[in-house]
C-alpha cells in the first residue's frame, strides 16, 4: 500500500527528516513516535500525498482511498455533524451515503446530535465527528495523527475499534505509543 | 454533472457559513456604505460625476479585499484544505464554488453600495451596472485564486492585497471606463479579463493547492 525508500523533507535549509523507509500493506499499523516537532506530522503528510518529499522513493495509493485525520478534526465548526459529513460524502463520492452517514453517527455517539452546530461541541466530540469523516469513504489507508486527542474513555474504546479493523493499512503518529503498542505491526521512531 | 454538484455543494456550504456566522457580509456592507459617506464629505462640491464614480469603483474594489480576506477562514483555521484536497472530485471545483459564493457576498454589497452611491452622489446608468457585474466575476475568480496563494502564506494579510490590487487594475480601467460613458469596448474589455483570467485561475488552482 505505501513503499518508501529513503524518504526525506526539508523546508529550506531546515531538515524535517532523512532516510525514512515505510512499508505499509493492509492490515498493518505504523507506530510513528517521537517527541513534539520531530516531524511525525510532515511524514504523515507526506504520506498523504498533502505535502511533496524533498528526496527519496515514494509509492502510495490513490487519493481517494486514503483517510487523514490531522490535529484538527478537519470538519467545518458552524455546520452540523450532518451536514459535514453529508458534504463530504458528495465530495468523497460515498454511495448510499445517508445510510453510511447514519451509521457512523450511531456508532461514535453523534446521532443524537446530528443537527447540533460543531462550534458547541466539546473537543472529544469534535474528535470523534473527525473519526467519522475519515472512515466516511471507507478508506483502505488510515493516516491518523494524535487520534487520542480528547477522547474520553468511550471515544478511546471506539478508536481501539478502528484500529483493531485489519481491512486496512493505519498509520497512527503519536506522542503516546503505549496506548497503541499492543496493536502495532511496525514502529517508527523520530528523535 | 458531478462537477457541477460538487461545486454547487461546496458553495453551498460557504453560504451557510455566513449566514450562521455572519461575519463577512456585514463587515462589507459596514464598510462599503461607511467608504462611501467619508469620500461624500470629502468630495468638495461641484466635483465631476466622473470622479466620483471612480470613487465607488475604489469602494467596490477595497470592499471586495475586505470579502476575499475572510474568503478561506474556515479552511484556515481548521485546516479544512487537508480535508478538501484529498477528495476525489476535482479540486478546481473547491475555486469555483468558492468564487461563486464570494460573486454571491459582493453582489449582495452591491445591492447596497450603488443606492447609496445613488444617494451620495447621482444615480448610475445601466452601463455602470453591467460593468460592475463583469468586475464582479474577475474579482471573485481572480481574488479566490490570490486568497487561497495568500492562505499558505505566513504574512496572509499583506500578501492578499499585494498580488490582488495590481491584478485589479484593468478592472477599475475597465470599470471606470464603462461608467464613464466610453461604453461597450470597455465592457469587452472587462468580459475578456473575466474570460482570459477566469480560465488562468481555474487552471492554476490545483497547483496552489499542492505543498512542495
Amino acid at each position: 500500500m505505501i513503499r518508501a525508500r529513503s524518504l526525506a523533507k526539508r523546508y529550506g535549509e531546515r531538515r524535517v527528516f532523512a532516510g525514512v523507509d515505510v512499508d505499509l500493506d493492509r492490515g498493518g499499523l505504523l507506530l510513528v513516535t517521537g517527541p513534539n516537532g520531530s516531524g511525525k506530522t510532515t511524514l504523515l503528510r507526506v504520506l498523504a500525498g498533502l505535502a511533496a518529499p524533498s528526496g527519496g522513493e515514494l509509492q502510495l495509493p490513490l487519493r481517494e482511498t486514503i483517510g487523514f485525520l490531522g490535529h484538527e478534526p478537519l470538519v467545518y465548526r458552524e455546520l452540523t455533524p450532518l451536514e459535514n459529513l453529508t458534504l463530504f460524502g458528495r465530495l468523497y463520492r460515498v454511495p448510499e451515503r445517508g445510510e453510511r452517514i447514519g451509521m457512523l453517527l450511531e456508532r461514535f455517539g453523534l446521532w443524537e446530535v446530528r443537527h447540533d452546530r460543531v462550534s458547541t461541541f466539546s473537543r472529544g466530540m469534535q474528535q470523534r465527528l473527525g473519526l467519522c469523516r475519515v472512515l466516511l469513504h471507507e478508506p483502505s489507508l488510515l493516516l491518523l495523527d494524535e487520534p487520542s486527542n480528547a477522547l474520553d474513555a468511550d471515544g478511546l474504546d471506539l478508536l481501539q475499534g478502528v484500529l483493531e479493523d485489519r481491512s486496512r493499512a493505519v498509520a497512527v503518529a503519536t506522542h503516546e505509543p503505549q496506548r497503541f503498542e499492543s496493536l502495532a505491526t511496525g514502529r517508527l521512531a523520530f528523535a | 454533472m458531478t462537477y457541477l454538484s460538487d461545486v454547487g455543494a461546496l458553495a453551498r456550504k460557504d453560504l451557510l457559513l455566513e449566514l450562521r456566522a455572519k461575519e463577512t457580509l456585514p463587515a462589507m456592507l459596514v464598510f462599503v456604505v461607511a467608504t462611501l459617506t467619508i469620500f461624500h464629505f470629502a468630495l468638495p462640491h461641484g466635483t465631476s460625476h466622473v470622479a466620483a464614480l471612480g470613487l465607488l469603483w475604489v469602494a467596490l474594489l477595497f470592499t471586495a479585499l475586505l470579502g476575499l480576506t475572510r474568503a478561506f477562514v474556515a479552511e484556515r483555521e481548521q485546516g479544512l484544505f487537508d480535508a478538501l484536497v484529498l477528495a476525489p472530485s476535482d479540486r478546481s471545483a473547491i475555486w469555483l464554488g468558492k468564487s461563486l459564493a464570494v460573486l454571491a457576498f459582493l453582489v449582495a454589497a452591491e445591492v447596497v453600495a450603488l443606492p447609496a452611491f445613488a444617494i451620495f452622489f447621482s444615480g448610475v446608468d445601466g452601463r455602470t451596472v453591467v460593468a460592475v457585474a463583469l468586475a464582479d466575476v474577475g474579482i471573485s475568480t481572480v481574488g479566490t485564486l490570490l486568497g487561497a496563494m495568500a492562505v499558505a502564506g505566513r504574512a496572509r494579510e499583506l500578501l492578499l492585497p499585494l498580488l490582488f490590487l495590481p491584478l485589479a487594475v484593468p478592472i477599475v480601467v475597465g470599470g471606470v471606463g464603462a461608467s464613464a460613458g466610453a461604453g461597450g469596448r470597455y465592457l469587452l474589455f472587462l468580459a475578456f479579463y473575466d474570460a482570459v483570467f477566469g480560465l488562468l485561475s481555474w487552471a492554476a488552482f490545483d497547483y496552489v493547492v499542492a505543498e512542495t
